[in-house]
């Protein structure tokens, strides 16, 4: 019955047309402006900014230097976040609930807040150095922000939930006749997490690991802010070709580049997992 | 279905739930550190950063209220970020219908098109809406800056929504029909007022994703800051306790709004 009316001319046309003003709004503010960007990044008729953006030390270094540092608040996200995901998942509601709370209202809080609070925390007179001083167990100030240690504790806390929520979508599906089942079969505990557990919840942290991956390459704000200028990500290195040095065709050519390793992840993570995506 | 809901033999199960506790309970700690931080800091009556505070004062507080420009960046950011809510409810909430209910050649295509805002790097979306927008002569004027967010946030209103409608039981607008009402009525008097929950967090989202923007703000706003161009400037250049107030009273209605859509809303996280 569905179909039919489904099927029906009116209701058909109707429905499909509905799209069409997001769909010319998009092609005019979202395709066409990065497909300039494409189209700048050739200027001269040559691929000179992309021999710069690749093969130049300095700028493959920021790059490389991007991807690491992508790469190490992933995995430092999926350390902290899955034990997080299974307490969520398995908690009593009252503590799944508090967990929850924990875990939205900074989520939903302005990055450039909980970067200052960072900074706050952990400032050469921050909240950090201060309680480790009056112990005792320092006597000159840790240098915590103004370098990657900062950037890296400020990335992951802004990406943590993006990892969790994943990760909390697979554990909530679990069926938990599995893991008795493996129980009753003579595993041990670590057995059954290992052999059992842990790969029914792989789907969830590939999407986790790519999300935050992904996400991180184009961070701006905490390199910015966390970073003293010591620490150049892509998203950083772009921005200065263009406001500083107005270099649009440079700027364009590693802006590609990062959207080009930006869209292989996500392909691979598609095929991965192929097309049953978690979470995106 | 819940695991703890199984008896567990022996102590080591214990030892073992009680670490997992500990270790959640010192990452929820982490999590909320730097926002718990900011409290003591707004109050401080010292004109620098100092833990804890040597007095206390809402001198910061007046200092926000007092001054045009924090003022000025925060009416410009509530008026953009309203302005990008609606317009992308109505955009996304259209192209959801059209994405779930109709039948086109070409649909997987535009159902990519529409999410892959959020794939591109803000970065890159901003330098290359401020180079267009530069030849247009926008820079500067707040309609601009709505324009990019609600490209920005279009997906969130289509992956929510689309969601809500592909679950929503169809034959709830085909009875409101067969009574007489037309296609539109029966979308506007029945569907809509069903899926509620799911558009509230969505304009929830497109609000938000406007209201904390920094990089398309920064490209495009040109003089007229908005409130994260104001903060991001304030905590670059000199670290006065003004920014602690912004981000108390930020984070008080963050909370405020996240308690009104889980009360209303669809839940407030991605999951759904």
């Amino acid at each position: 019955m569905n179909k039919s009316f489904l099927a029906s001319r009116n209701f058909r046309d109707g429905s499909s047309a509905a799209g069409l003003p997001a769909l010319i709004f998009l092609a005019v503010l979202f395709v066409m402006p990065i497909a300039i960007l494409f189209m700048q990044s050739f200027e001269g008729g040559n691929f000179e900014h992309y021999a710069k953006a690749i093969f130049d030390d300095l700028y493959r270094g920021v790059l490389i230097n991007t991807l690491l540092i992508a790469a190490y608040v992933a995995a430092i996200c999926l350390v902290l976040g899955y034990p997080v995901a299974y307490f969520l998942a398995n908690a009593p509601p009252f503590w799944a609930t508090a967990g929850l709370i924990f875990l939205l209202v900074p989520f939903w809080t302005s990055i450039l807040v909980r970067t200052y609070g960072w900074m706050v925390i952990l400032g050469r007179n921050g909240t950090v150095n201060r309680l480790l001083l009056d112990m005792g167990l320092i006597e000159t100030p840790l240098q915590l922000i103004n370098n990657v240690t900062g950037v890296l504790i400020g990335m992951v806390h802004v990406l943590l939930p993006y990892m969790v929520f994943p990760l909390f979508a697979v554990m909530k599906r679990m069926d938990s006749n599995l893991l008795a089942a493996a129980e009753g079969l003579g595993a041990s505990r670590w057995e059954v997490f290992r052999r059992v557990y842990f790969p029914l919840t792989l789907p969830g942290v590939l999407a986790g690991v790519t999300l935050v991956f992904v996400l991180s390459i184009g961070f701006y704000i905490t390199p910015a802010l966390l970073g003293g200028g010591k620490v150049t990500m892509s998203a950083l290195l772009i921005e200065r070709q263009v406001s500083q040095f107005l270099n649009w065709g440079f700027a364009s050519a590693l802006s590609v580049v990062l959207l080009v390793v930006t869209l292989l992840v996500h392909l691979a993570l598609k095929l991965v997992l192929k097309g049953n995506m978690q979470w995106s | 279905m819940e695991l703890n809901s199984k008896p567990r033999k022996g102590g080591r199960g214990g030892l073992h739930r009680w670490c997992l506790n500990l270790f959640c309970a010192l990452v929820f700690l982490f999590l909320v550190a730097p926002l718990l931080i900011v409290f003591p800091i707004s109050f401080s009556s010292s004109s620098y950063l100092q833990f804890p505070p040597p007095g206390w004062s809402l001198r910061w507080y007046e200092a926000y209220v007092s001054d045009p420009t924090w003022m000025g960046a925060t009416l410009r950011s509530f008026k953009i970020g309203a302005a990008t809510m609606v317009l992308s409810m109505i955009l996304g909430t259209l192209l959801s219908f059209s994405l779930v209910r109709g039948k086109y050649f070409g649909k997987t295509f535009v159902n990519q098109i529409s999410i892959l805002p959020l794939i591109v790097p803000l970065i890159i979306y901003s330098i290359a809406v401020y180079g267009l927008f530069s030849q247009w002569k926008l820079i500067g004027h707040w309609p601009a800056i709505v324009l990019a967010h609600t490209v920005h946030a279009i997906p969130f209103v289509v992956i929510i929504v689309s969601a809500a409608l592909r679950t929503y039981d169809i034959n709830y607008e085909h009875a409101a029909m067969s009574l007489g009402a037309s296609r539109l009525e029966a979308i506007w008097r029945i569907t809509l007022p069903q899926i509620r929950p799911s558009l509230i967090s969505a304009a929830f989202f497109a609000f938000i994703s406007s209201f904390d923007e920094l990089i398309i703000a920064m490209f495009l706003g040109g003089s007229n800051m908005t409130l994260p161009k104001k903060m991001f400037d304030n905590i670059m250049n000199e670290i006065d306790p003004t920014i602690a107030a912004v981000s108390v009273l930020q984070i008080v209605l963050v909370t405020a709004i996240l308690a009104v859509v889980s009360k209303f809303g669809a839940g407030a996280s991605p999951t759904r």
